[in-house]
């Protein structure tokens, strides 16, 4: 096997052009691969990061009616705070939020919302709910960039708020805009309109009640609160898993005919190859190769295209990734109204599992796309091979 | 000189399928080659020497009867024992040099210790005495398309004989070659002969390689027209 590694090494460095454009391509391959999948790791961990800090902590416990894909069931989705949370919540371990339907009417425009009722001096949630704790003749809110957008607020905005209260009567308040915030997820702003939990329980005669707990810890055993559904992290995230896998089957296609153009560039150099060395290949055996060994020996040489290529990508690709990682990668068009949770900036992360896994699944394409034509000189005649005769 | 029987064939019959029958390219062939030996099949093309000398080089295998070489039966070898005889014993020189092209000159040279795992530094020894019978060690590093087409065949003679094999096989060495660099290039075999004790079998119809042949194999149609012996200071090296 040195052996073959030593003469494929001489064979493909003597073959210069032909050698280095196929080189640059399976290079390219590496790099873009590698990247690609760097930011799909990287959309994967920023979406649940940002999930984490704006929304669901380290898990929630819901209502029993609550369903967030129908705001019909926000009617008689709250019920008191469990006993079994309330050291928790003391504690800024664990924050409850009361959910109501409601209608906004900014600058004369109407706009259904959810309004979430949540503590001012909570610290769990990024969400700046500090500046809900003003003392203001009005409703103190906080909204999120892509409702401030949708809406045409800005902050220190009045608008007309209008709720129901548990008995169905409906009320009506001035709101003032006392901050916007920007999280990158979509769930946590878009139509979404955050006011003292106190307040909104005494809006809607809920008191002590709650739609949602997120607590911060999340420790996979918890116990089961009748009544309340505990949604771990891991199923809340759930939905950005499947996004992203979808994302990378239909990513996969690209990889496929990005890995595709490649070993074709590779199949056509072996095929040539053979196709011109024959009088090569009879010398081998000439000098004491037997056919098989100068199949191991083609396709030696055509593996170490890969070798050669994770080279190169290497020496080029390794500062783009990394400035990659640094730096990020803007997209060009606004991700707001993409509707799941990115980042306009999405930053590449790569991990030594995506660069082996990547390196051997196109070491391992290219050896098979080598060994393939390369079974043609085990059934060679080595009397016809020498004198160069084409078979 | 040591007189033992080097290449024994007996009764070999080599046939090629051709159209509907077969086409015999030798005939019940009976011959004997001893060890030390310059001896040359000679004979028109399509009389049969390149076919006989493949088979002796363990490169094609006969149709009927035998080929020993080094005690080695031809027909009964499997191809890894094919393989190794050639690669310990035998040592091949052709007509259009079959150079490595993107292999330097020691490159092409050291191949045949590389297949024997022989260690580097007796490898370069090895390679250089070789550059060094050929008159080529000056040009180590060229590659062959730099070389003209008497180097190249000096070269090929090189890797036939760095690693001393009993045997060395030329089929048509000079065909390509100047009438100048034909005699350099056999003067070199001649001289390799001698000082090395290297068996030499020649396939040619070159009257310059005939005339330093010590042993005249004649073939025509397949068979052997005659043989005739050469005194060695009957041989011609102009």
């Amino acid at each position: 096997m040195r052996l073959a590694i030593q003469l494929a090494y001489r064979n493909l460095i003597g073959a210069g052009l032909r050698t280095w454009l196929n080189v640059i391509v399976l290079s390219f391959s590496f790099v873009v691969i590698i990247w690609l999948k760097g930011i799909m790791a990287g959309w994967d961990h920023q979406a649940k990061n940002d999930m984490t800090r704006w929304e669901i902590g380290g898990g929630q416990y819901w209502h029993q009616a609550y369903d967030p894909f129908d705001p019909m069931t926000l009617e008689d989705s709250h019920a008191p705070i469990p006993s079994a949370l309330s050291s928790e919540i003391a504690n800024d371990e664990a924050e409850p939020i009361l959910m109501v339907q409601g209608t906004i009417y900014p600058k004369g425009r109407m706009q259904s919302v959810i309004i979430r009722g949540i503590r001012p001096g909570q610290t769990l949630l990024d969400v700046p709910t500090q500046s809900l704790d003003t003392l203001t003749e009005v409703i103190p809110a906080v909204i999120g960039s892509v409702m401030a957008r949708t809406s045409r607020l800005e902050k220190g905005d009045y608008a007309v708020l209008r709720w129901r209260d548990v008995n169905g009567t409906f009320d009506a308040a001035e709101v003032l805009i006392a901050d916007i915030f920007a999280s990158n997820v979509p769930s946590a702003e878009a139509g979404q309109i955050y006011i003292p939990l106190e307040k909104l329980r005494s809006m809607t005669s809920l008191q002590g009640q709650a739609t949602l707990v997120t607590f911060r810890d999340p420790e996979p055993e918890r116990e089961a609160i009748p009544g309340w559904t505990l949604k771990t992290k891991a199923e809340l995230t759930k939905q950005i898993d499947e996004l992203i896998k979808t994302k990378t089957t239909a990513q996969s296609i690209f990889y496929f005919i990005l890995l595709l153009l490649a070993m074709l560039a590779i199949f056509d150099t072996q095929v040539l190859s053979i196709f011109r060395r024959q009088k090569e290949i009879g010398t081998y055996i000439a000098l004491g190769y037997t056919r098989q060994q100068v199949v191991g020996l083609f396709t030696v040489e055509g593996t170490m295209h890969a070798a050669l290529a994770a080279v190169m990508a290497t020496a080029y690709g390794l500062p783009f990734l990394l400035w990659q990682a640094k730096v990020g990668w803007t997209m060009p068009m606004d991700t707001s109204q993409f509707g799941m949770a990115i980042a306009q900036t999405l930053f590449p992360v790569y991990t030594v599992g995506l660069v082996v896994t990547t390196v051997l699944i196109i070491t391992l394409t290219t050896a098979i796309v080598s060994y393939w034509p390369s079974r043609k000189i085990a059934k060679m005649n080595p009397t016809e091979a020498l004198r160069g005769k084409l078979q | 000189m040591e007189n033992s029987v080097i290449i024994s064939i007996e009764k070999l019959v080599k046939q090629f399928p051709m159209g509907q029958g077969v086409f015999t390219a030798l005939n019940e062939i009976d011959l004997t080659v001893q060890k030390g030996e310059f001896s040359g099949l000679i004979g028109p093309s399509g009389s049969g020497k390149t076919t006989l000398l493949n088979i002796v080089g363990s490169l094609d295998a006969p149709t009927r009867g035998e080929a020993t070489v080094l005690g080695q039966p031809i027909s009964k070898l499997g191809p890894r024992e094919a393989a190794r005889l050639r690669k310990e014993n035998l040592g091949f020189i052709f007509q259009s040099y079959n150079l490595l092209q993107v292999h330097t000159v020691y490159e092409n040279v050291e191949f045949p210790l590389l297949l024997l795992n022989i260690q580097a530094a007796e490898r370069r020894k090895m390679v250089m005495d070789a550059l060094e019978w050929v008159g080529l060690t000056s040009k180590e590093k060229s590659k062959p398309p730099q070389l003209s087409g008497g180097e190249c065949q000096r070269v090929a003679i090189a890797r036939a004989m760095v690693k001393r094999p009993s045997l060395v096989l030329a089929d048509e060495p000079t065909a390509n070659l100047d009438a100048a660099n034909s005699h350099h290039i056999l003067q070199t075999m001649v001289k390799l002969n001698e000082e090395l004790g290297t068996t030499f079998l020649f396939a040619t119809h070159d009257e310059k390689v005939i005339s330093y042949l010590r042993r005249k194999i004649y073939l025509l149609d397949g068979k052997i027209d005659k043989i005739e012996h050469v005194a060695v200071n009957d041989t011609v090296p102009s």
